[in-house]
């Protein structure tokens, strides 16, 4: 595969850099700008061009600097790329720092008012008189400042030759219940094109093309994403509590279900959601519709995660199915709540007091959002406990392309139940008894109607008939149980997705949001002479593929979204003889991870 | 099940014995307010002919919360965490809304680390009773005051309660709730209409219960002890309380009694005292309960009752079947809705 420093070189001496750069739009937050960018991202998204969106934004509503960057890539690159192409300033508060950061050579559209060509003449400067031309696009002083993102949209389009019919198009589609809006948009957006056609003289490499790389392929976040694979799992309970960056998730779970799962005769509701008092209370809801034998799900992050610690050894302890998803954001505290991270990856696994070790899911794409969320309710019931499905504000919040998602290939498991027919059929029943030999007990619905059936949940030490119980010898047993349960759910979970290089000498270890950048990072390193095998962890507890990834390569290096090297720790605890094998590296500034911080972090530590 | 052994002498309305109501041997102290209670449960839901499958038995931690275990066998205990019973109890009825719902809570579970959760349960509404077994103290950690203790009351070792107590009645009726009581585990009369009454109540039945803990808190100065409770104990009515499933027959004069029709066709007749107590006047229960603790009066009886107010079933809108019960086809949208979605996505 071709490299893009190679891809770059050759087009710039053509004088065209074709379908390879990124736009950064600085806004200001509640500016309304989302839309026009979203208008911008689809556009191209639809001339069959790949790209990626994403958005850098503050915990505030309105006032506060935001930026949104698209990246459009030929190759199919969506990693976070920290180098600029082209600069749409229109925030007068950072712009002198956006355009400082520019390398020479980009592109700068800004008001003209803002004089930004004085403060870098390295820079390609189309400076636009917007004011002047939201006035021209409506005549109410209301709207000007939110169709002067659609004129931004306009001049870009007309910059980069995006076709016009393809803008409406996306207005259209943006706007799809509001025509009026839609009038307006469209409007607003030509005058962006016209004034830049009369009045732009075109004095840079960027432009788009035409490409077939995106035909059948949708545009999701993996929030949504994650809600689809709720619905398509056929959840009947969730509880939540708003918390940035997850909050979309059980909101877009509300949507979908009030479409799609509401019984058509009476107009009801097939399920329960409901919005709880905090996130105590949202996983003790789980938890109790999970006991009584429904698919429930509680959605947070980290500070929610911390919460919820208590209920989730409960869960662990007493074996009840529940799925937590923690969309993890920039901790401690508060941290930065708009920002990315991967740092909950050591508290999510062992949550709780005493001896805890949960099935932790960590998809790495869109994709993997809605069938490890699916997969996840599969996993809960068949094993009897609290699944973690780990994503990020990066892959949760963002938009990503993606292959349409697979309808479910396997019937719902609801794992081991014991009806009130199987009890009068003389099925001797203890609630905490290893039948099977897979660690795995039976248990009963509160309401079977057998006397028999019932038993009490306690979360003191119990037998396997789930009565009280302080002897040392019980309660060796039932943690040594509860362990290979964990050793059973091995061969269940996720297994890791490995490229094995047989060249390489090198291994990388990355999960979840990391996987594009590493794709990318892998293709500049084999540029650079420097093979590599790759291993991209989808859940724990590790497996032997692990192990043998690390054994089978001279030096691994973990890569991952956080300052300890939380997964490097957990390899090494597992695997202690292999620590010298091991190599970390840690992003952990609250961006997504791009290519170049990691090979140029392999190939730092390489020399 | 029941029919292969020799039909017992004494059965309910669903040929059950009382037996069949009861739960393990209780391991609290001798003489515990606690005990009292339980045995009031297993009456009154042993007599109201209850399928005890169909019960579901929560609690939070402490003394009170360990009593599930003490009762009602045949049906599924959930003993949770400290304080947490509420969100719990609402996630079993948001499963199944078919299931009767019992928790048990204690003073501290519920008045201290579980007062958010409680006061939001109750103000959902969530069809279920609610018994706190209030002693004003901490029975299981030996003896620390609640916030239940009244102002002024001693501890065994002479430490004196300097702060005021929350009064769980009074919050619950200022957050809607639709049925309050206030009883006394030595007036087993009054406590099993109460539970009755709150069992064929729709929504949350709060019944906050002075339970005297024997060991912590039963001495001089206390004014959670029996000796006090039982000389200070001012029922503001008589309850009498006939199932739906009895005849009504009028043995009253008239204007002695009140009679209130509740939720599942059962009546509760309230025999007046001279205080001429209205128990659906919310505004009355509010103003007594606060002039009670004003004047260190202990009154018991139904303080509030109000059987119109929707529960949270009632409010999430969802079909007649309990979601737990909806078959897996009808959770599972078809291909054709994936593919619907997909297109829109693209």
């Amino acid at each position: 595969m071709k490299t893009l420093e190679a891809n770059a070189a050759q087009k710039v001496e053509s004088g065209r850099i074709v379908n390879d750069f990124s736009i950064e739009v600085a806004t200001v937050n509640g500016s309304g700008s989302q839309s026009s960018n979203s208008v911008l991202m689809r556009s191209i998204f639809q001339m069959g061009i790949p790209v990626s969106g994403k958005n850098l934004f503050p915990s505030n509503i309105a006032g506060l600097p935001t930026w949104f960057t698209i990246r459009v890539n030929k190759d199919g690159y969506i990693a976070r790329k920290k180098e600029i192409d082209i600069l749409v300033a229109m925030n007068p508060q950072t712009a002198m720092e956006d355009v400082k950061n520019l390398k020479p050579g980009a592109v700068c559209v800004s008001p003209q008012e803002l004089n930004l060509s004085a403060v870098r003449s390295d820079v390609k400067h189309y400076p636009v008189p917007f004011t002047e031309l939201a006035a021209k696009a409506t005549e109410n002083i209301k709207l000007r400042k939110l169709v002067t993102n659609m004129i931004y949209v306009g001049v870009v389009a007309e910059l980069l030759n995006i076709e016009q019919s393809e803008i409406e198009n996306a207005i259209r589609r943006q706007f799809k219940k509001k025509q009026s809006a839609a009038d307006l948009n469209i409007k607003a957006s030509d005058t962006g094109r016209e004034w830049a056609k009369e009045n732009i003289r075109k004095d840079d490499p960027f432009y788009v093309e035409k490409m077939d790389k995106t035909a059948g392929k949708i545009i999701i976040d993996g929030n949504a994403a994650s809600a689809l694979g709720c619905m398509f799992a056929g959840i009947q309970v969730a509880a939540w509590y708003p918390i940035t960056p997850s909050s979309s998730l059980t909101e877009s779970l509300i949507d979908y279900m009030k479409k799609y799962r509401v019984d058509k005769e009476s107009g009801k509701a097939t399920f329960n959601i409901v919005q709880a008092e905090d996130e105590l209370a949202a996983i003790g809801m789980a938890l109790g519709a999970g006991w009584a034998g429904a698919r429930a799900m509680t959605s947070t992050s980290g500070p929610g995660i911390s919460l919820m610690a208590e209920f989730a050894g409960y869960g662990y302890f007493t074996e009840i199915p529940v799925v937590i998803f923690d969309v993890q954001r920039v901790g401690p505290s508060t941290g930065m709540p708009t920002r990315t991270s991967q740092a909950d990856l050591i508290s999510a696994y062992y949550l709780s007091h005493g001896d805890t070790k949960h099935l932790v899911m960590l998809p790495g794409s869109v994709a993997e959002c809605y069938q490890f969320a699916h997969d996840a309710f599969d996993l809960a019931e068949r094993f009897q406990q609290p699944v973690f499905v780990l994503s990020d504000l990066d892959l949760g919040m963002n938009n990503w392309m993606s292959d349409p998602f697979e309808y479910p290939k396997t019937p719902m498991d609801r794992g081991k139940i014991m009806t009130a027919e199987m009890l009068e059929a003389g099925k001797e029943f203890a609630r905490y008894k290893d039948v099977d030999g897979d660690g795995i007990p039976f248990r009963t619905l509160p309401g079977t109607n057998h006397p028999n059936a019932a038993y009490f949940t306690r979360g003191s030490g119990h037998n396997e008939k789930a009565g009280y119980t302080e002897r040392p010898d019980d309660y060796v047993k039932l943690m040594d149980r509860l362990l290979k349960k964990l050793e059973t759910a091995k061969k269940h979970i996720p297994q890791p997705i490995i490229d094995k290089n047989a060249k390489a000498k090198l291994g990388i270890i990355a999960f979840g949001s990391s996987d594009p950048a590493i794709g990318e990072s892998r293709d500049q390193l084999k540029a650079a002479n420097v093979e590599t095998s790759y291993l991209r962890l989808r859940a724990l507890p590790l497996t032997d593929d692990v192990k043998a990834f690390i054994a089978s390569h001279e030096r691994t290096y973990i890569v991952e979204q956080n300052r300890d090297g939380q997964l490097k720790d957990i390899i090494v605890s597992e695997y202690p003889e292999l620590a010298t094998k091991i190599r970390s590296i840690r992003h952990y500034d609250g961006l997504p991870l791009d290519a170049r911080f990691v090979t140029d972090s392999i190939q730092s530590q390489e020399k | 099940m029941v029919a292969s052994t020799p039909k017992p002498q004494s059965t309910n309305r669903i040929g059950l014995t009382l037996a069949d109501y009861k739960g393990s041997p209780s391991t609290l102290c001798d003489g515990c307010g606690h005990d009292a209670i339980t045995s009031q449960i297993i009456k009154a839901f042993y007599e109201l002919g209850i399928e005890p499958h169909n019960v579901a038995k929560l609690s939070g931690i402490g003394c009170s919360s360990k009593t599930p275990a003490y009762f009602l066998n045949r049906a599924h205990g959930f003993n949770s965490t400290h304080g947490r019973m509420p969100s719990v109890a609402t996630g079993v009825s948001l499963a199944n809304k078919d299931l009767r719902l019992i928790g048990v809570s204690g003073d501290g579970d519920t008045a201290s680390i579980g007062l958010g959760q409680f006061c939001h349960l109750v103000r959902r509404n969530v069809p279920m009773i609610y018994i706190v077994e209030n002693n004003g103290v901490y029975g299981l950690t030996k003896g620390q005051f609640s916030a239940t203790a009244d102002l002024g009351s001693k501890l065994k070792t002479g430490v004196l309660n300097e702060l005021p107590p929350i009064d769980l009645c009074g919050l619950a009726i200022e957050l809607g709730c639709g049925f309050v009581a206030r009883s006394f585990a030595g007036d087993p009369k009054q406590l099993v209409a109460l539970l009755k009454a709150a069992a064929s109540h729709k929504g949350t039945a709060v019944l906050d219960v002075i339970s005297p803990c024997v060991t912590f808190n039963n001495h001089e100065g206390s004014t959670k002890s029996y000796k006090y409770a039982k000389e200070m104990e001012t029922p503001l009515h008589e309850l009498g309380y006939i199932p739906f499933y009895e005849q009504i027959t009028v043995d009253y004069e008239p204007g002695t009694v009140t009679d209130i029709e509740l939720h599942d066709g059962s009546h509760l007749r309230l025999k007046k005292t001279e205080r001429n107590y209205d128990a659906t006047d919310r505004a009355l229960a509010v103003e007594t309960i606060a002039q009670a603790a004003k004047d260190k009066q202990f009154l018991t009886g139904l303080l509030y009752i109000d059987e119109k107010k929707e529960n949270f079933t009632d409010v999430m809108h969802v079909v007649d079947t309990p979601i737990v019960n909806i078959p897996n086809e009808q959770l599972r949208p078809g291909k054709e809705v994936l593919d619907e979605v997909m297109k829109g996505l693209m």
